[in-house]
């Protein structure tokens, strides 16, 4: 418990330390599909089309964003502990 | 239990992104239906391959899918996962697909990157369903063949195995790089040169990509050794101790 609470702290600590360094440089931080892939299609004469679903924009998305993540979150803990159960606890000594 | 994993992907994926994410994905519409098309015949056998290595491993390995569906799901996490690299001032994410190759096998690799990148296709607006077999032959195939054989190579030549996976994971993400330098070189050169064009656009990926990859092949080494040391026999389990003696 200590231990997580300590690697907890220490990943606030470097997240932030990290924004608040990132967010001071001047860059734009596009993502290389659109400085690199989109740039030389469009080059080329083959500029990306809209998706074929459009996924959304504004609070309603966040909050599906925030509903599937708080689920997915629980699955993947559900299948993280079935494979690696807690030391000392019921499946540690089949390990 | 494959329903859920399927779940989990499609929801830690979801999840894990409050927008358009930024990537090697070639979207919607960039490459013409012939290469297009070429590319979904090209990636249809390596699908089946691992449909089938899915059957077969879950008949004799109960703990097989529950840990297919973990990797899954981190593929699908990772390759939608925009990272700022500082020393370029862009954005990219790194594929997972290295780390899959060597968990799970390179067969399986390509089910899970196809899962994902469909997925992504679908409901981000990430990558497309035109260039869904680009995608896939560039992170699933390419991305993965590479990681295991990279992977085995190394152990073979006795290397040890946090150098072994950090070299997956870092080759696994320059070469699923290199291949969609590759597939949009050889669809857009027109009255050019493939190899000009093919240099071009690598080139033009370096910057981003040569420090995140080297983060890749760490974040491999470091899952690879947690597992090692937290739960060895679900490498037996897997396979991976087996092609792993040492």
């Amino acid at each position: 418990m200590k231990r997580a609470v300590l690697g907890g702290a220490l990943a606030l600590v470097l997240a932030v330390g990290l924004y608040a360094g990132l967010s001071r440089m001047h860059a734009t931080w596009q993502g290389v599909d659109e400085a690199v892939v989109e740039r030389y299609a469009a080059a080329a004469g083959r500029p990306a089309r809209p998706p074929l679903l459009d996924p959304g924009q504004g609070d309603l998305l966040l909050f599906l964003f925030l509903i599937a993540g708080t689920a997915g979150g629980f699955v993947a803990g559900y299948f993280f502990r079935a494979l690696f159960p807690p030391k000392g606890g019921p499946g540690a000594a089949s390990r | 239990m494959t329903k859920r994993a399927i779940l989990a992907v499609a929801l830690l994926g979801v999840g894990a992104l409050p927008g358009t994410a930024y990537a090697m994905h070639i979207a919607e519409g960039i490459l013409p239906a012939s290469w297009a098309g070429l590319w979904y015949a090209a990636a249809v056998p390596f699908v089946a391959w691992g449909l089938h290595d899915l059957r077969v491993r879950t008949e004799r390995t109960p703990l097989f899918k529950p840990m297919v569906g973990l990797v899954g799901a981190a593929v699908f996490v990772i390759s939608c996962m925009p990272i700022p690299v500082p020393t370029a001032g862009t954005s990219s994410h790194p594929c997972g697909t290295g780390l899959a190759a060597i968990l799970i096998g390179p067969a399986l690799t390509v089910v899970v990157a196809s899962v994902a990148l469909l997925l992504q296709a679908l409901f981000l607006a990430h990558g497309g369903l035109t260039t869904l077999g680009a995608n896939i032959v560039s992170m699933g195939v390419v991305g993965g063949l590479t990681g295991y054989g990279v992977f085995r190579a190394a152990r073979w030549l006795r290397l040890p195995v946090g150098v072994a996976a950090f070299m997956a994971g870092l080759l696994a993400d320059w070469a699923t790089y290199a291949a969609t330098s590759f597939e949009l070189a050889s669809a857009l050169h027109g009255g050019g040169s493939i190899g000009r064009m093919f240099a071009a656009i690598a080139v033009a990926f370096l910057p981003t990509q040569l420090p995140l990859g080297i983060l890749e092949g760490v974040v491999t080494a470091g899952v690879y050794r947690f597992i090692q040391s937290r739960r060895p026999s679900l490498l037996e389990c897997l396979g991976a101790e087996e092609r792993d003696p040492a």
